[in-house]
């Protein structure tokens, strides 16, 4: 270390500089995020895409497995009875992993971390049962309450008795949004200052405990998307606009998503793609008065996943 | 270069590892553009190559921005410290074999990485899209080996003081290696919320702010005067400049977010810090072009100082729209537009793009020790890519203006699409003009290698007349 000999007093100045900073960029900052209590929205969009929608090791290839269902329930799935109102129930069946709420109940912040471990149940999931996640409010007060450990329900049953259209795979959804890249041009910010009219609010501090990752984007090439259900939830426009965007906007520069249709249509048919591409070429050379239908894509499809997540996001 | 992987150090030719490196960021750096450019058509023609999620522009906008800056400005700014590190202490690469295996691995781990995300494996975080192993991979693997080697040949240096551009490396290297693992804390230990979204701009933040601008800058601390043959103007400035970088440059992280709910107290402070900027900025493009005093003909005249002097004097643009964009002020406005795509281009294919081009010019040249091949295809790839990147930056600057009066005054989005359509046109012309100069780059490099004079020893390859 001869050689450095000189420049010890630059060192430590650059580790003071370097840590100084680091210390008011990072470790000051921490205490405000850690201080943000979970907003009605935060629950929803945690107990909706799970516990993680970007890259992780029980979704190594992205394909939008081991996520929750969002499950409208009308009768209580144990004792059948009619439920007075029905209520959205977040289903983490087994091997699907639990939400960051469950292992790390501080990410929701103090009150509703307080009022879901007591009343809610939130620290009794057993993750070979699978857990039945609920939004309650108790007056003001929001918490997590876990309605596996404190009513019975179980996975299985809220799933097995619910129509295929009220459950909701917006979960999946996200990972798709994640996965093709969808925030390279849709933001999830509207802006505080002039979004308001067009996109709606902007979003609280409080909004986002326990969501990873965020995906605000940052180059706003189309509509930001924060509020996108609100102002759209047509799932037809919705299926055109995703199979061929020129087909309901002709002056869109969305790519087409058709590919996420897969092989096979709802009814278990070959989807020709071949063929429904040189009709639509046809159509826009104005050899043909109407464009090719559009497959009904199937159940378990990656574009249903997608499709949710965007109707999910009032 | 691969047979010496495994040979003793001592029997590996000095300069080896650069040359390597030179090579693979040029290549890097076709391929980067070239995806650049296919981006850039699809945005101009949405239905130019569809139906297929591997040509969806979604899977394929990432691979562009980290080809070019872990490809090519990386694997460049490596290259120059493999040869100017040991330059200007007056000695040899600690370790010519490090080097090598530094370059095979950073080969080996980008290619892999950017497959992946190229089939949609990613952490959906911008700039640190790779997921957590190669993450990691990219510490350990690339940027530890490259710093090893940087701070060994420092100290074993045989010349009394560290030369400014040595500070600069050596600092380098160590911040990035602090900013890559600090900004994927969240992949690492699965932070979410806020937390998550403000590491994400964290980390681009400082990737740019103390990696690729002081590391840059530090080339032309040596081009310049190599070349020119005069002094550095200021030794003092010089120390301006970095302390200021490492100060002002590590804290405005925030104003990347300056309408998402983070505290206010941190987002008014990131925005006078980022208009602090201006300090470490001022005087880096004084210190430079002073150095030029007397030597003026060479900005025409020597293909290595024109390339320096064109990415110093982008270097005035750049900041004073990089200080003052992210004022309230001003960021409302072209926050989330084409600006900001324009302003990003101004700084890795504007100003970096140019000092490392020189750098890779006259570091191929002196350790291959052959004069360049062509100076007349030098010269169409300097003007190719300086025309090519002014048109794209141009045309998206107006577009950003455009989508920022959009924004304000509630136009149909669909509206604003459409009025911005001639200027992704003029984009990808750009795009692709910066594309075909740097396929001529690849060629006149390679034709130095196998056909260009050899410079007699004890010459700078600036010293001998260009003779195409």
């Amino acid at each position: 270390m001869m050689n450095f000999r000189e420049y010890k007093i630059g060192s430590r100045m650059f580790g003071i500089a370097l840590g100084g900073s680091m210390c008011i960029t990072l470790l000051m900052p921490s205490f405000d995020f850690r201080a943000a209590t979970s907003t009605e929205t935060a629950l929803d969009k945690q107990l909706t895409a799970g516990w993680e929608t970007g890259w992780n090791v029980y979704d190594p290839l992205m394909q939008g497995t081991n996520k929750p269902l969002k499950v409208l329930v009308k009768a209580d799935p144990k004792s059948g009875q009619a439920l007075a109102e029905p209520v959205y129930a977040y289903v983490y069946r087994v091997g699907t992993p639990m939400p960051n709420a469950a292992d790390h109940p501080d990410n929701l912040g103090k009150s509703v971390q307080d009022l879901s471990m007591s009343k809610g149940k939130l620290g009794e999931f057993n993750k070979a049962t699978g857990a039945v996640y609920l939004i309650k409010k108790d007056g003001g007060a929001l918490y997590v309450e876990n309605a596996t450990a404190t009513l019975g329900w179980m996975p299985n049953d809220v799933v097995s008795k619910a129509a295929d259209a009220d459950i909701s795979h917006a979960g999946a959804g996200k990972t798709m949004f994640v996965r093709e890249g969808c925030w390279w041009c849709h933001t999830l910010l509207p802006e505080e200052t002039q979004d308001w009219q067009v996109f709606g609010a902007p979003p609280y501090l409080g909004d986002f405990n326990g969501e990873s990752p965020t995906a605000f984007g940052s180059d706003r090439k189309a509509p930001d998307l924060l509020h996108v259900g609100s102002r759209n939830s047509s799932r037809e426009w919705m299926m055109l606009h995703f199979f061929n965007p020129r087909l309901v906007q002709p002056h869109s520069i969305m790519p087409r998503f058709d590919y996420m249709w897969g092989d096979k249509d709802a009814n278990g048919n070959k989807i020709d793609y071949n063929k429904w591409r040189a009709e639509y070429n046809e159509y826009h050379e104005g050899k043909r008065v109407n464009p090719p239908d559009v497959p009904m894509y199937a159940k378990d499809s990656e574009i249903r996943g997608l499709i949710d997540f965007m109707l999910s996001m009032k | 270069m691969l047979k010496y992987l495994f040979a003793k150090n001592e029997d590996i030719p000095s300069g080896s590892a650069a040359v390597y490196f030179g090579f693979s960021s040029i290549l890097w750096f076709v391929i980067g553009t070239g995806l650049g450019s296919f981006n850039a058509a699809k945005l101009a023609f949405p239905d130019f190559v569809t139906g297929d999620e591997f040509f969806a522009f979604g899977h394929m906008r990432q691979v562009h921005v980290l080809a070019v800056i872990l490809g090519w400005i990386s694997m460049a700014f490596a290259m120059a410290m493999m040869y100017i590190t040991p330059i200007l202490g007056n000695t040899r690469l600690w370790s010519e074999k490090l080097g090598l295996w530094n370059c095979f691995l950073w080969n080996i781990g980008l290619s892999l990485g950017l497959t992946l995300l190229w089939a949609g494996i990613t952490s959906g975080r911008e700039y640190s899209d790779f997921i957590w192993p190669i993450d990691l991979y990219v510490a350990v693997f690339i940027a530890v080996p490259l710093a090893i080697n940087v701070w060994m040949t420092i100290l074993k240096r045989r010349v009394q003081g560290i030369y400014t551009t040595n500070w600069f490396f050596g600092a380098g290297v160590f911040m990035v290696i602090i900013v890559y693992l600090t900004g994927n804390l969240p992949e690492f230990f699965h932070l979410t919320g806020l937390s998550e979204a403000y590491l994400t701009w964290w980390f681009a933040h400082n990737v740019l702010g103390l990696w690729i601008t002081p590391v840059a800058a530090a080339i032309a601390y040596f081009t310049i005067p190599k070349v020119t043959g005069n002094p550095l103007y200021s030794h003092r400035i010089g120390h301006l400049h970095f302390w200021s970088v490492v100060v002002f440059y590590s804290t405005p992280a925030a104003h990347h977010l300056m309408s998402a709910p983070l505290p206010e107290w941190l987002k008014s402070f990131a925005s006078v810090e980022g208009v602090l900027i201006l300090v470490p900025a001022i005087a880096f493009v004084s210190n430079i072009l002073l150095t030029m005093q007397g030597k003026w003909n060479m900005f025409v005249e020597s293909l290595e100082v024109r390339f320096t002097i064109t990415g110093v004097l982008l270097a005035i643009p750049l900041n004073m729209q990089g200080g003052f964009q992210q004022t309230r002020a001003i960021n409302w406005y072209v926050h989330g537009t084409g600006w900001i795509v324009a302003h990003a281009h101004l700084a890795l294919l504007g100003f970096s793009t140019f000092l490392e081009g020189a750098a890779v010019y006259l570091g191929l040249q002196s350790l291959m020790k052959r004069k360049l091949y062509s100076l007349t295809l030098g010269n169409i790839h300097f003007w190719l890519l300086l025309i090519g990147f002014s048109i794209y930056w141009i045309s998206m600057t107006i577009a950003g203006l455009i989508q920022g009066a959009g924004k304000i005054y509630e136009v149909p989005y669909i509206d604003v699409v459409i009025a911005e359509h001639p200027y992704m046109v003029a984009r990808w012309l750009g795009g692709t003009l910066v594309f075909i100069s740097n396929i001529i780059w690849l060629y006149n490099m390679w034709m130095t290698a196998r056909e260009g004079t050899v410079i007699p020893a004890g010459r700078m390859p600036h010293e001998l007349a260009y003779e195409r």
